[in-house]
């Protein structure tokens, strides 16, 4: 991942954006993490809180005109907090104020000229980060916007004691000042930078160029007049938080120009500005604003905690809302981008949990679906597979065992490419995929007998992966390889229009082979009249929910298509709460089942509790996988061709990898037959051997990833070498073989014509000697 | 990795007739590497691995290493 994508990463994802309230408020106060404190009825923390952001807290938390709450989200679900009245309640409640923490003493001193809320915050500011500061105030009273507020709004007792803050602080403050010509020049000379308070009408005659109102003219963003090291702010009749928001722009320059720091860059936020936060308000009840029970007094404690409480404390989230995989690992996507970047830039591979985190995204894009900026943590964890493979740190065991079945998909065990019987041109050609194939071989097998009497012009078929397994592992020179292969296959056979019967092989043609024509079974046999609406009558009325695979996600088309199939065969619908473009994966997605099994399942097991009726999928691995957590899945597939002997889609249960392939070699093999060609096969001595073994202990094998022929070839080398372990009581051989990267162990005994197993596991990890 | 004095003695290596003993076995795998005491056949050396040792410690290491 390069710098700059991470930055344009990193930009798209918001849940670190300050909700409106804040970016609304001049001095940007945490208006969420106040009233996070407030609704704990913590009155202390959430003083700190506005601390943090409001100089003279006791005045500003008393009388500021709270802008925040005009863009409350709140307000369009029930009524805007009463921030304002809380921050009142807050700073009541805490009394006096603690004395302002200052950094060490700068060398660096500034004068402030005039005393109102702009000059006084950027005194308190500057002498708060270290710098000397002389205020100078030509009459006899600090903060005079202060003073027009009523006792009871904002007791003179408690401006004297905020303001005494300034004494504390060793603000050097000067009454009845002069502020001519001759004494602002001394200034410049005295001090290393000025700033003017533009409220006090003396100032206005300061030798600085004036605007078009007759005030001092200021820079907009720095506030800087026409005198270098000279900033000014502040308006006559402008609302105190707002002349604060002043004071604090020109502390902020004088601060940037003592440091010689650009004096723009970086500043577009500082003021109030618009915020990228998105926050969903679907769901959330409508609450109205509480009342205080005594308008003249104001909140109670218990009335102030029950209107924080109603802070729906904005973020964003989207995506994690949704993903299982995000939530999983408990942050969102900058923070995600930001630990794989440093995983693979700064610490080169070395740190933990960045692997499997990568490997465990099923990359389906759903997250893209429903951020409001269109981020694909799929395309940001494929970038991290492929740097983790050119790295040489992707684990072997992440994706080999996907790899391997891909292997076999790809090889002559499944590949064929084939015309119609009897004739030597195809119009069509059919790839109904390798999983599909895996899963209803007679299925594939009847529905391509269907094509092929029905259809005009030639119906060839070819059997093989569209590579998905490659490119999702971050395999790119494999993935590459294969789409050149289909290519080079499509052609030999004249270019026709493919008909698939497998969502993820039409989105990879779509995508990675935009000029090859591909059509959905399900299409093909909608449009060509050749679904028989009564062959599911026994069904009729039966309820069920639909699974869309993730891959369906932006193909409408397939989606209605398959729905409007269903209702014409009899069945009532039932929506699962994310379908449509919103569609889940299953986990097979970005070979998350390999990666991560253990999350996988989850993903899985959650998603067959989301509906009580029969799940109906349009994608292979769906259906296996449901059905492999004890969900009653059936295919489409199975529905349309209920000709086919045995079948019968509610009750057909899970398959093992093993079945898989066979089912795979089976469809090849019939088709070849009725070709009228020769099947051979080279069949390996191993091949041979034959085995017992109970189902329990079928699919615990089957669930690590042991095959049967794993198991063959375990027991035929131990039976060729006699290298084993016997049990001295049961007599039964405990066996191990390294087969590529694993070292399998079965447990087996003679029985009948061949062998018992009674258990295998297996280890990755290698003997490499023995002392 | 403890392996109790039963289950050693319940194994004989075929080939050398021999029962187990304890070894010090070296392991590998990534870039990491270590060793344990396991039972082997003395003649030999074929290293007795348990289903609980294979599923358990071994995959445990297997998986820190990974994700290293």
């Amino acid at each position: 991942m390069e710098k700059e994508q991470r930055i344009a990463w990193e930009a798209q994802c918001i849940q670190e954006e300050p909700p409106a309230c804040s970016t609304t408020c001049p001095l940007h106060v945490d208006v969420r993490q106040f009233m996070k404190e407030m609704a704990e009825g913590d009155v202390n923390e959430a003083y700190k809180v506005l601390r943090k952001n409001l100089p003279f807290v006791g005045i500003l938390g008393r009388i500021c005109t709270h802008p925040c709450e005009t863009k409350c989200r709140r307000g369009e679900v029930g009524g805007a907090l009463a921030i304002g009245s809380l921050e009142r309640f807050c700073v009541e409640h805490y009394g006096s104020p603690d004395r302002v923490k200052l950094l060490p003493r700068k060398s660096k001193t500034v004068a402030v000229v005039g005393g109102d809320v702009a000059g006084l915050v950027a005194a308190h500011d500057l002498r708060k980060k270290g710098y000397g500061v002389t205020l100078l105030e030509p009459g006899n009273h600090l903060g005079q916007s202060f003073r027009k507020f009523s006792e009871d709004l904002l007791p003179d007792s408690v401006i004297e004691e905020e303001l005494g803050a300034l004494k504390d602080m060793k603000v050097d403050v000067r009454f009845g000042a002069t502020l001519d010509a001759a004494a602002f020049e001394a200034l410049c000379t005295e001090f290393d930078a000025v700033f003017v308070d533009r409220t006090s009408s003396e100032c206005a005659s300061l030798p600085l160029e004036k605007d078009n109102d007759g005030l001092i003219g200021v820079d907009p963003i720095t506030g800087g007049t026409s005198c270098p090291g000279v900033f000014a702010g502040g308006k006559e009749g402008e609302v105190p938080i707002m002349l604060a928001a002043d004071g604090r722009k020109g502390a902020l320059s004088i601060e940037r120009f003592l440091q010689q720091a650009h004096m723009t860059i970086g500043r577009e936020n500082d003021g109030p500005y618009e915020t990228r936060l998105y926050t969903n308000l679907e769901g959330i009840a409508p609450l109205d604003r509480v009342r205080c029970a005594d308008p003249d007094v104001g909140y109670t404690l218990g009335e102030a905690v029950q209107e924080a409480t109603r802070c729906i404390q904005c973020e964003c989230m989207e995506c994690v809302k949704v993903c299982q995989y995000l939530a999983h690992y408990k942050k969102y996507p900058k923070k995600y981008i930001r630990q794989f970047f440093n995983n693979e830039k700064v610490l080169l591979g070395a740190a933990h949990s960045s692997n499997q985190t990568i490997n465990s995204c099923t990359n389906c894009g759903l997250c893209a679906e429903v951020c409001p900026n269109d981020l694909h943590m799929g395309e940001v964890c494929l970038e991290g597979r492929h740097a983790m493979l050119q790295g040489n740190y992707m684990p072997p065991s992440a994706h080999e065992f996907a790899l391997q079945d891909m292997e076999f998909s790809t090889s002559d065990e499944f590949v064929t490419c084939r015309h119609q019987p009897g004739t030597q041109q195809s119009a069509y050609l059919y790839f109904p995929s390798c999983q599909l194939s895996a899963t209803a071989p007679a299925e594939v097998l009847e529905s391509y007998r269907l094509l092929c009497e029905n259809l005009s012009g030639g119906v060839g078929i070819l059997l093989g992966c569209c590579g998905a397994p490659a490119y999702w592992s971050g395999r790119e020179a494999l993935f590459r390889e294969t789409l050149k292969t289909l290519r080079q296959q499509w052609q030999a056979m004249g270019k026709p229009e493919v008909i698939t019967a497998c969502c993820t092989c039409q989105s990879v043609f779509s995508e990675h082979l935009p000029d090859i024509p591909i059509k959905p079974l399900w299409q093909v046999l909608e449009n060509n009249a050749l679904i028989d609406n009564a062959c599911r009558e026994k069904d009729a009325g039966k309820t069920i929910a639909v699974v869309d695979p993730c891959s369906s996600r932006y193909d409408p088309e397939i989606q209605n298509g398959v729905r409007r199939i269903l209702g014409n065969l009899g069945f009532t619908l039932e929506e699962l709460p994310l379908s449509g473009e919103l569609a889940e994966c299953c986990g097979y997605g970005g070979l998350v089942f390999n990666a991560n099994p253990k999350l996988d399942n989850a993903i899985v097991t959650r998603r067959a509790g989301e509906n009580e009726r029969d799940y109906l999928a349009y994608c292979a691995m769906c259906r296996d996988k449901f059905v492999n957590v004890g969900k009653r899945t059936a295919h489409l597939i199975e529905l349309l061709f209920p000709s086919v002997a045995g079948n019968d889609p509610w009750a057909r249960g899970w398959i093992s990898w093993s079945e898989r392939r066979k089912n795979r070699r089976r469809v090849k093999d019939e088709l070849l037959v009725n070709l009228g060609e020769t099947v051979e096969h080279t069949v390996e001595s191993y091949e041979k051997i034959v085995l017992h073994i109970d189902s329990e202990l079928l699919r615990t094998l089957d669930s690590r990833r042991i095959l049967e022929s794993d198991l063959r070839q375990v027991v035929f080398h131990a039976e060729q070498t006699c290298k084993r372990l016997r049990h001295n009581q049961s007599g039964m051989f405990r066996a191990n073989h390294k087969m590529g990267n694993t070292t399998f162990w079965v447990d087996y005994a003679p029985e009948d014509e061949g062998y018992r197993i009674h258990n295998a596991y297996c280890h990755r990890m290698n003997v490499t000697g023995v002392k | 990795m403890k392996f109790s004095e039963e289950e050693i003695q319940n194994w004989k290596c075929e080939t050398c007739g021999e029962g187990l003993v304890m070894r010090k076995v070296e392991f590998s795998y990534m870039k990491g590497s270590f060793h344990a005491e396991l039972p082997a056949c003395p003649k030999c050396g074929l290293v007795l691995i348990t289903e609980e040792l294979a599923m358990g410690k071994m995959a445990e290491a297997e998986k820190a290493l990974e994700d290293k």
